[in-house]
This record gives structure tokens, sequence and C-alpha cells, in this order.
């Protein structure tokens, strides 16, 4: 649905994106993740036909963007960053407008209006100025005047950043609610927004992706295999000398202080296809000792971040 | 061409702004004020049957070229407020950006914002037909002057909004914009009192509009309009591209 071939983005002499080469799938949903400045919001403007790439190809819905801006910008939503909505309109009028803009055909606006509306939830403030709306109306409208046309993508811009904790979260079942529809690309520097939203994830840094998998992938979590913590009650230099022969187990280390008084914190480091959950527990409980905690050490997306970042740089 | 719905969008934004409203209302005080001045003056001039005054006592001559003339000078103040607005506002606002990923051509945004300034103008001007109107209703003006006189007001009025967009696209200020425009247009005028030069002379938008209120519709000067107006929307279209590549 998406498709970038080796872009680059000169602003003068200095580049801002280096030969990003990516595709989005129809009806996925793509999570664009990287710090500020990594250069999130120009791919998407190149995406938009907002401005050309330097160089490079990018096809969208079968057209490239640079040759059919027009037929492209028909297929697509797009929410800024900063949404910035006309004030003197009320919303009606500016998704009326918006509706008109993108060619929604005469017959089929009010139909498009009204379930834009409907779906963002903004149908209650109709009537007010946008100007008169909080943060989240006007966010809520932004993404109505995105999905008015019925685009076959959808990219949006960080959708939920200055908005509170609760606006956060209807923002992102609204977006949720969009999957299937559309083919949603997002970008955003939080990463539970990507775990919460998102099916792949695409990493880019200073130009450059530098990381492109499934979430799954990332963050290593196949259910069985892997590492695993457990917090033990008792005498554990035995049961440390009975983990470490088990099959399966590569080492047993200390997690370090523990927080509770007399019991330990294990690390036991486990080959990556084998389940060895069952083994561990037998074996710390036919010791005598307490098992009060056992769970699998996955890592999260804010290490595989730091972790791709800072080996890039 | 996709221009209506930027075209109405303006349109609603200028009248449902006060400035709009406050141009035109200083505009018809003043023309307003003009007329009377210029038709009492006739008025009087008729009534004193100086044979030295009796050779021109013709309203054509006595009103409606010298209020053609201060209309012109009005519009030169006016219409820099009228075309400030509409790339500056969007720029500083960041509506822009939205805009210009909507399925619009930068022409067909470009012109939506050029009608719609200038049916802002002609509704401004179809005010001071009632000026026309009380001429007919108590004298007997030429048809043709008038006709002429109208025809080149829009022209240049077309050449003032034309350049008057290219500054706003400049600028993301609006005073900055009407504070340019307005002295563009001035440069425009005084470039004839320069010298003899006949080159800077034709260069001017007011000497072109001379011939129109004496009642001779000349090609080169609708020429002139025309091209001056074409030549600033290009250069505003390459203006709007240019914000792209340069991010």
């Amino acid at each position: 649905m998406i498709e970038l071939q080796g872009v680059n983005k000169f602003f003068g002499a200095f580049q801002v994106l280096k030969d990003i080469s990516m595709t989005v799938n129809k009806g996925e949903i793509v999570g664009f993740l990287g710090p500020n400045g990594a250069g999130k919001t120009t791919t998407m403007r190149i995406i938009n036909g907002f401005m050309p790439a330097t160089s490079g190809k990018t096809i969208v819905a079968g057209y490239e963007v640079d040759e059919k801006p027009i037929e492209v910008k028909r297929r697509i939503g797009y929410l800024p960053e900063n949404v910035s909505l006309y004030n003197d309109m009320t919303v009606r009028e500016y998704l009326y407008f918006v509706a008109e803009a993108k060619r929604v055909p005469r017959s089929e606006r009010q139909a498009r209006v009204a379930k834009a509306s409907r779906q963002c939830a903004v149908e209650n403030v109709a009537n007010r100025l946008i100007g008169s709306l909080s943060r989240g109306y006007r966010q809520r409208v932004g993404l109505a005047q995105a999905i008015i046309n019925e685009p076959e993508v959808l990219i949006m811009d960080e959708p939920t950043t200055g908005l509170d904790p609760v606006q956060i979260i209807e923002i992102r079942e609204l977006i949720k609610s969009f999957a299937g529809e559309h083919t949603i690309i997002l970008s955003t520097h939080i990463l539970q927004e990507v775990s919460a939203i998102c099916q792949r994830v695409i990493i880019i840094n200073d130009g450059q992706i530098v990381a492109e998998d499934s979430l799954k992938n990332l963050t290593g979590s196949s259910v069985r295999g892997g590492s695993l913590m457990i917090r033990v009650e008792g005498e554990t230099a035995q049961v440390r000398q009975k983990l470490a022969s088990l099959s399966g187990v590569v080492s047993v280390r200390d997690a370090g202080k523990p927080e509770e008084e007399g019991v330990t914190d294990l690390i036991i480091a486990g080959d990556k296809d084998r389940d060895i959950r069952r083994a561990v527990a037998e074996t710390v409980v036919s010791s005598g000792c307490g098992l009060l905690e056992l769970r699998p050490i996955r890592l999260s997306l804010e290490e595989i971040f730091m972790q791709t970042i800072t080996k890039n740089t | 061409m996709n221009f209506w719905p930027v075209y109405k969008k303006e349109i609603r934004s200028y009248f449902t702004s006060p400035i709009a409203y406050v141009v035109m209302l200083v505009f018809l005080i003043l023309t307003g004020v003009f007329f009377m001045v210029f038709m009492s003056d006739f008025n009087y001039a008729s009534m004193n049957q100086s044979p030295y005054e009796s050779n021109n006592l013709n309203i054509t001559y006595r009103v409606v070229r010298p209020l053609l003339g201060n209309m012109s000078v009005i519009l030169l103040f006016a219409m820099p407020l009228v075309t400030m607005k509409p790339f500056a506002e969007e720029r500083r606002t960041g509506t822009m950006e939205l805009l210009f990923t909507y399925p619009l051509s930068d022409l067909a945004i470009l012109l939506g914002k050029f009608l719609a300034a200038f049916t802002l103008f002609l509704v401004m001007l179809a005010s001071t037909l009632l000026y026309v109107f009380f001429m007919f209703l108590y004298s007997s003006p030429e048809p043709g002057t008038l006709i002429s006189g109208y025809l080149g007001i829009l022209l240049m009025a077309a050449a003032f909004i034309s350049i008057g967009l290219f500054v706003s696209s400049l600028t993301e200020n609006q005073i900055i914009a009407a504070v340019t425009t307005f002295g563009a247009l001035l440069l425009f005028w005084i470039i004839q009192w320069t010298g003899t030069n006949q080159v800077l002379r034709q260069l001017s938008i007011l000497e072109h509009f001379n011939n129109f209120a004496e009642g001779i519709i000349d090609t080169r000067d609708i020429v002139y309009y025309l091209s001056f107006m074409i030549l600033w929307l290009f250069v505003t279209l390459r203006v709007l591209e240019s914000k792209k590549w340069r991010g």
C-alpha cells in the first residue's frame, strides 16, 4: 500500500533522511518510532505529498507521489502533529469544507460528515466554533477530517501528544477502531503507544531505519523460551547447583539485592526455544525452598529502543 | 479546477472577521465624502453663472473623473488590508500543512483565494454604484466614461490583489504583508514621477488608469493590468512550490 524506495531528503546541505526504504502492507498498523528530530515527520510529509523527496521513489496506493500527487492525496488522511484547524469555523462547517476539498461527491457529503463525527465522537460539539474547543476535542476533529474521505491510508503524526491520560486512552481506542478499514502509519516517541496499537514497528534514528520488525520479534517474547526470574525463600546454595545442571539452563546468577528479607532473586538464562518453567519450579520446590515468584523476562520496548539507537550512534 | 471549496472558505473567513467590514466602511465613508465634495462643487458652479466656469460645466468632468481618480488612490490604501490575510494567516497558524495535503492543486488554492479577495472588492465597489445612481437621478453623466472607469478600477484592483497575495505568501505576519504590499503599490504609483523615462512611466500602476477615467479603453492599458496580475500570480505559485522543498 505504501512503498518507499531509497528516499533521501535534504534541507539545504543538511540530510534529514538517508536512503529510507520501507513497505507497509494493506490493512497494517505500523508504528513509526524514533526520538525527536529523527525524521519521522519529514517521512510522513513525503508520503502524503506535502513535500517532495530529494531523490527516491514513493508509491502510495499504486500511484507515485511525485507524478500523481492529487490521486495520492485523495486516498490519504493525514493528522499533523500540531493539529491546526480553522478556529473561526464550526466543527460541522469545517468537516463539510474538508469533505468538499477532498472531493467527496456532493450526494455523500452529509453522510460522510455524520459518520466521521459519530466515529470520532464530535457530534455534540458540531455547532461550536473550533477555536472554543478543548485540546482533546480538537484532536478528535483532526481525526475526523483525516478519515472523512474514507482514505485507504491514514497517516498520524504523534496523535496523542498534549492530551491527558483519559483522552490518550480514548484516542488510542479510536485509532484501533480504524484498523482493518485503513492502512495506518502512526508516528510516536511514546513506546506504550506502539505496544498498545501497532502490529509492526519501524524504528528510525538520525534519518535512517535502524530496526524494522513485528512487535513480537522485537521484544523477543516468544511465550515459552527465554530467561526467567525466580524469587526463592530459604537457603539457595543447593538449589542453585541443581538448577544449573538442568538441561536447557545456560546460567544462574543473582539478580541483586532482593526487596524482602530472607529471600533471593535469581535470574536463570535459558535456551531460547525450550520451556524450562516446569522443571525450574519442580526443582525449587523439591529442594525444600519456597517458590514465591516465577516470571519470564522480556525485553521491554524501551530497552530495545535504547539498544538500537545507541548501537547506531 | 477545484478552487470552489477554498473560495467558499475564504469568503466565509472574510465575512466573519471584522476586517472586511471595517475596510468596506472606511472605503465608503471616504468615497462618500469625496462624492459629496465634488457634487456640491459642481452644484455651486452650476448656480454660479460665471462665464469662466461655463466651459466645463459637465458632471463627467467635474464629478465622475475626480471620483474615480480618488477611488483608485483609496483602494491603494485599502486593498493591502484585504490581501494581507490569506496566506500569512494560514502559515502562522499552521493550517497550511493540512490544506496542502488535500487533493487541491496549488493553482486551485491560489485561485480560490484570489477570487475571494476579488469578490470582497466587488461587494465594496458595488456599493459605490449608489453614487452613480444619484448622478443619473439629478444630472446626466456619460455612461461610456462610467463604464470604462469602472472597468479600469476592476482591472487595477485585480492587479493590486495579485501583488498583495504574493507578499502574503512570503510572510507569516499580516502587518508586514500589509505594509509591504502598500509600499510596493505606492512604488508602482510614484515611479511615474521619477522623470521623463518612458519605460518607467509605463510601469506605473496609476498612469494606466488615467485613460480609463477619461473614457478611453486602450488595449495597452488592459494588457498592462492583465500581465501585471498574471506575473504576480505566477510568482506566488513559485513561492508556494518552493516552500515545500525548502521545508
